[in-house]
């Protein structure tokens, strides 16, 4: 898979700090960053939010089949993550077996490679979990 | 709104086509449509096209005109239809509109996809390319993973079970053993379900639906002169679409898909009709889950109820519901932008009482077409 670097690199400050946004009208967080507020509209009022570094596990997956250009990393594990104080995220859960994921545990997010082109291409970098 | 009818139906059979091109496929279901309809074809006045990702999978795009060229209907407008694997079932509302819109009298929807051109890793990132790019595919989250994730919340809310998820392959599979058209002609056991090897924990190879080429077409007209052209025009009594958040973790829940459940409630109130009045119903069981969370949102069953159901066998043939009596994607197949067109071809013929070895005494029924994991959804009634 081949992404290019105009788009991955607008988004790495994003993408390294976990920076989504926060809408002062209805107080609803969103990741990634929005524009407009879904909920509000033109009436919304959004600033920049950086989100805590802590969430518990909503669901969760194994990944045998993987996508080209993640061969090297199977198994590896998805999830949605309920983080501490803002939206739903999902990522990949690092540093543990598929057996000690469940629903429910502790993570924090941890920065990790997201997956390297072919040939020596652009490596993706970003937010990732870990259990506590 | 004029009222508008299905009066052609046209499908090629849905498999691994290594001798045929998109453009061979496009032609026998567009083909077979037109004959079904006693049409010669001038009477068409224009085409809708539902297909996802023909650019990736066959390097061709411009699908809209390629079509009109192939069926030699030049110049009437064509149109490309792209709402991932709800290509298809857009491409009929979207026909549906311009003749109960009163536009033109008689047109042709259609949907293809070509997809074994290509190698099966390349076919798992163009198929993610309808999930959210920036954050799921970027990941390395494949569509089996998405379906799994509702999975793993299912079961955890729900206490749904792997068996249960096993039991709607089994029936889809018995289903398509019945269909000349479908990819699938032998029967499973549950057994070969959860001993299939793993895909997205818990999903395995037989929870998910295959890679598949295939077309299918319909011809729609005004009702009033529909009965020119057939004595059995099947009416679209309804015809609705609501669209969700590109990425799951946006939605409100997991468990549930909510553009289904707005576009039933739309659809319901437009025909008239409860779901207990629907016997027969296509639903998008891309994944096993999937068809377990459509018939719990489409209302044929309560919330969390629609594994047990399954297997007390309650949506077979014969059931208080018969759901994917075409065998759905699993078992027929899902060449993805053909997928919606084949599900108003199958819903048609149950309604022709066409529908041989698994015909269903049905007035209503129904198709729901679900594009990526939730984001589209496009869903038809229809009546004899």
């Amino acid at each position: 898979m081949e992404i290019g670097v105009p788009s991955s690199w607008r988004k790495i400050r994003e993408r390294y700090n976990l920076i989504g946004s926060y809408c002062e009208n209805c107080k609803k967080s969103f990741f990634p960053k929005r524009n407009i507020c879904p909920n509000c509209r033109g009436n919304g009022k959004l600033i920049e939010k950086k989100f805590s570094n802590t969430g518990k596990i909503y669901s969760y997956t194994i990944v045998y089949s993987p996508a080209s250009g993640f061969k090297d990393k199977v198994p590896y594990i998805i999830a949605i993550v309920k983080l501490e104080d803002g939206p739903m995220v999902i990522g990949n859960i690092v540093d543990s077996n598929p057996e000690e994921i469940e629903i429910g545990k502790e993570v924090e997010v941890s920065f990790r490679k997201w997956f390297e082109e072919k040939d020596g291409g652009l490596i993706h970098y970003g937010y990732a979990f870990k259990l506590k | 709104m004029n009222r508008v009818a299905v009066i052609g139906v046209g499908i090629t059979k849905f498999g691994e086509h290594w001798d045929r091109s998109l453009r061979d496929l496009i032609l026998e279901a567009g083909i077979k449509a037109i004959e079904d309809a006693n049409l010669d074809g001038k009477e068409i006045e224009a085409i809708y096209g539902g297909t996802m990702a023909s650019g990736y999978m066959t390097k061709q795009e411009h699908i809209g005109a390629l079509i009109a060229d192939y069926l030699g209907l030049n110049p009437i407008p064509s149109v490309r239809v792209e709402a991932a694997c709800a290509s298809g079932g857009l491409a009929l509302r979207e026909a549906y509109l311009a003749v109960a819109g009163g536009i033109y009298d008689i047109v042709v929807a259609g949907g293809v996809e070509k997809m074994t051109d290509i190698q099966t890793e390349e076919v798992t990132v163009a198929l993610g390319e309808a999930s959210d790019q920036e954050i799921e595919l970027m990941q390395g989250v494949t569509f089996p993973a998405l379906y799994a994730l509702m999975a793993r919340r299912h079961m955890y809310e729900y206490g749904t079970t792997e068996e249960q998820m096993a039991a709607v392959a089994v029936k889809n599979h018995r289903n398509a053993a019945k269909n000349e058209y479908a990819q699938f002609q032998k029967e499973i056991k549950i057994e070969d379900v959860l001993n299939s090897k793993v895909v997205a924990d818990p999903l395995k190879v037989f929870d998910c639906s295959p890679i598949t080429d295939g077309a299918a077409a319909v011809v729609l007209a005004n009702m009033e002169i529909a009965k020119k052209y057939t004595d059995t025009p099947v009416e679209i009594i309804a015809s609705s679409h609501a669209t969700d958040t590109l990425a799951i973790q946006n939605r409100e829940s997991l468990t549930s898909i909510k553009a289904t459940r707005i576009a039933a409630q739309n659809a319901y109130k437009q025909a008239k009709v409860e779901p207990k009045d629907i016997k027969v119903c296509e639903v998008h069981d891309c994944f096993t889950i999937a068809e377990i969370i459509a018939i719990e949102d489409l209302g044929f069953f309560e919330k969390g109820k629609g594994g047990i159901a399954t297997l007390d066998g309650e949506t077979e043939i014969g059931g208080k519901v018969a759901i994917n009596t075409s065998g759905g994607l699993k078992g027929c197949g899902h060449p993805v932008g053909a997928t919606g067109i084949k599900q108003a071809v199958e819903i048609t013929m149950q309604l022709r009482g066409d529908a041989g070895k698994r015909q269903v005494n049905a007035e209503i029924g129904m198709t729901h077409n679900v594009g990526g994991s939730g984001a589209t959804c496009v869903i038809h009634i229809f009546k004899r």
